[in-house]
């Protein structure tokens, strides 16, 4: 891989050549196969679980490694470089459990951390409606205390694992006119009754990636699976948010850095006027262009998931910037990719056009990027006034 | 407890191996090292006893220089309990008797085993012989190309050997050596947990004096090997192509099956 060094430590090292070894050995060979038969990748998740990677963003007193989000995002980088959409298989589980590793209890972390930790089971984050989506405060599938359980009813879409996760992070409201402050937390176990899979979707890109509707039907979620409070259910995600988009925009990273080597290698071989076309300036300067934004791009990432990981306030401004730079660069690099290739480039023989399919979620999901601005605006004028104090 | 004892040799990553055209041995420096890659399906099988039987303590030996420490360690990071290193200037120049007769002396320092397994052949020498050697020292069975094991218990093992036509359904009592194809499995990747433990394991050597082997045995005066000429040899034939859907044809193709005997 080419890209500068960052000192990693030797844990993060080993992370690091596990996660490239599975990317290259593993899931290279199917990636084609399964983007174009939208294919779920059980077998590498099965892969990443036996090599603790899943275990990464997990503290170690329930079986995980208690490394951070930098950790996760390293391995998010060298999975999605390969296939961003299979990379899903794994981020899309530390995004499923953030809201029960940064809110939950003791007892809900004993019970459901060490599966995740293990892979045995992969978790989904269920937020977003059809009427829920940037203004994700609008929420509309209910929870009703019933005794000690909740009644949950309502559809929840476009679930990132959904149809294969074993835990769910779902957010409901328990009182639909309070708004955000009706919005609650909680954990659904995948085979609870009147938890069912809807609709399958078909994607533009990250198309191994498994994403679908959850219908709750009389949803019946015992009351101990609430997270945190009543009414702190929008909070929870937000802070989820904060933690998860270093993940996202690693994602984006390694689909822009694979498409980036994609072009290096295709320009130093391909012949035209009876020279390779990397010695063209129109050429070798477009690649030089994406080899500035990549290290520009992890340089955020990197030192944001580090910020994140310190403990550090307040750091969802950042967060958002990384996401946000990250899967815009992701776009850039990887359609100038497909032109740097030219006609090959259109074509599925080569990877640079499902890389740029994939590139395009990164800056819609998890918070589109224009809600992004919304986040680091509001963020900077937060930090103004506190410095004015 | 039971044991299951791996054999592995460190080859140098390349097909284009230069040869000394003065000794015709191969130029081992400046290539870059890496497990026989037939051993790591070896490695495989014995990480998949060990989920299978529980209770069992993998072990991978290998002889070679100091630098062969490194495959040991690789080994570990896959899930192998235990690695050690036979190493000693006595040992260099050894031919396969020798290194077998090595092996087969390690084996009986570490104690007793259920199984061991080697890969088919080194990509380097390529001569299959190391994993019967040990067997033979050792006075036990051995099963060469195991390409599939239908029944493996400590004492007990059915076994299928390839063959170069179709393969041996091979039924083994008490312990015993197999050497193994690719076709047997897919070696997995490390985890963090079994790298971690690879740098930091303890990896004994063992020395002839730590062996206890008898020097008519060992390193060159013990190596009835010599290499006479090192050549490449012609490459197989394409078989008989017969056309027709005609009895006589069919006829004949009875004829060829009888006369060479392959029936």
């Amino acid at each position: 891989m080419v890209k500068m060094n960052y000192e990693l430590t030797e844990e993060q090292q080993a992370i690091v050549e596990i996660a490239k070894q599975i990317a290259d050995e593993k899931i290279l060979p199917i990636r084609e196969e399964y983007d174009e038969g939208q294919i779920f990748p059980n077998e590498i998740v099965e892969i990443l679980a036996k090599s603790d990677l899943y275990r990464v963003f997990v503290p170690e007193e329930y079986d995980g490694l208690g490394m951070g989000i930098f950790e996760m995002s390293l391995v998010t980088e060298e999975l999605s470089r390969v296939c961003g959409g299979i990379a899903l298989a794994y981020a899309g589980s530390a995004l499923g459990a953030f809201p029960i590793l940064l809110y939950g209890s003791e007892e809900q972390k004993k019970k459901f951390l060490p599966s995740i930790a293990s892979g045995e089971k992969i978790a989904a984050f269920a937020l977003t409606e059809s009427e829920a989506g940037s203004d994700a405060s609008n929420v509309r599938t209910t929870a009703t205390k019933e005794g000690d359980h909740y009644i949950l009813n309502g559809t929840k879409q476009w679930i990132t694992n959904g149809g294969v996760a074993g835990v769910h992070s779902v957010f409901a409201t328990v009182d639909p006119t309070r708004g955000i402050r009706g919005m609650t937390a909680f954990i659904v176990d995948s085979e609870t009754e009147g938890l069912e899979i809807g609709k399958k979707e078909n994607k533009m890109g990250i198309r191994a990636s498994e994403t679908v509707e959850l219908i709750f039907n009389n949803c019946k979620v015992p009351a101990e699976n609430l997270i945190g409070r009543e009414g702190t259910g929008f909070r929870i995600a937000m802070g989820t948010f904060d933690q998860s988009r270093p993940g996202v925009a690693a994602q984006a990273l390694g689909i822009a850095q694979g498409a980036m080597e994609a072009a290096l290698s295709y320009a130093q071989e391909r012949i035209q006027f009876g020279s390779k076309i990397y010695s063209f300036q129109a050429v070798r300067f477009m690649i030089a262009d994406m080899a500035i934004k990549i290290e520009a791009a992890r340089a955020l990432i990197y030192n944001v998931s580090k910020l994140v990981d310190s403990g550090a306030k307040n750091t969802g401004g950042y967060s958002a910037m990384a996401k946000t730079f990250a899967s815009d660069v992701a776009m850039e690099v990887t359609t100038d990719a497909v032109q740097v290739l030219g006609g090959y480039g259109y074509m599925k023989e080569y990877p640079v056009e499902k890389m740029m399919r994939d590139a395009k979620i990164t800056q819609i999901f998890e918070g589109t990027n224009q809600i992004q601005r919304e986040v680091i605006a509001s963020h900077l004028a937060k930090e103004l006034s506190r410095l004015r104090k | 407890m039971k044991r299951v004892v791996v054999f592995i040799k460190q080859v140098p990553d390349t097909a284009e191996l230069k040869i000394d055209p003065v000794t015709n041995t191969m130029i081992r420096e400046g290539v870059p090292s890496i497990i026989n890659p037939f051993d790591m399906y070896a490695i495989e099988e014995a990480l998949k006893i060990k989920d299978k039987w529980g209770d069992t303590e993998t072990v991978v030996m290998t002889m070679g220089p100091p630098q062969a420490d490194a495959a040991l360690r690789e080994a570990i990071s896959m899930g192998i309990d235990k690695g050690i290193l036979l190493s000693d200037k006595k040992f260099a120049a050894s031919d396969t008797w020798a290194t077998s007769y090595i092996l087969s002396k390690a084996v009986e320092k570490l104690g007793d085993f259920d199984v061991l397994i080697a890969g088919k052949q080194a990509t380097d020498g390529d001569t299959a012989q190391v994993g019967p050697g040990v067997a033979t020292w050792l006075k036990i069975p051995s099963v060469t190309y195991v390409r599939k094991i239908d029944e493996l218990e400590p004492g007990h093992a059915k076994v299928e050997r390839m063959r170069s036509e179709g393969f041996d359904i091979i039924e083994v009592k008490g312990k015993f050596l197999m050497t193994v194809l690719k076709e047997l499995n897919e070696p997995r990747i490390p985890s963090f947990r079994g790298k971690m433990a690879a740098k930091k394991a303890e990896i004994p050597v063992w020395g002839a004096d730590d062996l206890n082997t008898d020097e008519a045995n060992i390193g060159f005066t013990g190596s009835p090997t010599r290499v006479v000429k090192a050549f490449t040899p012609p490459p197989k034939k394409g078989g008989i192509k017969v056309e027709g859907d005609d009895l006589e044809t069919v006829k004949g193709i009875f004829k060829f099956i009888k006369e060479n005997h392959l029936a």
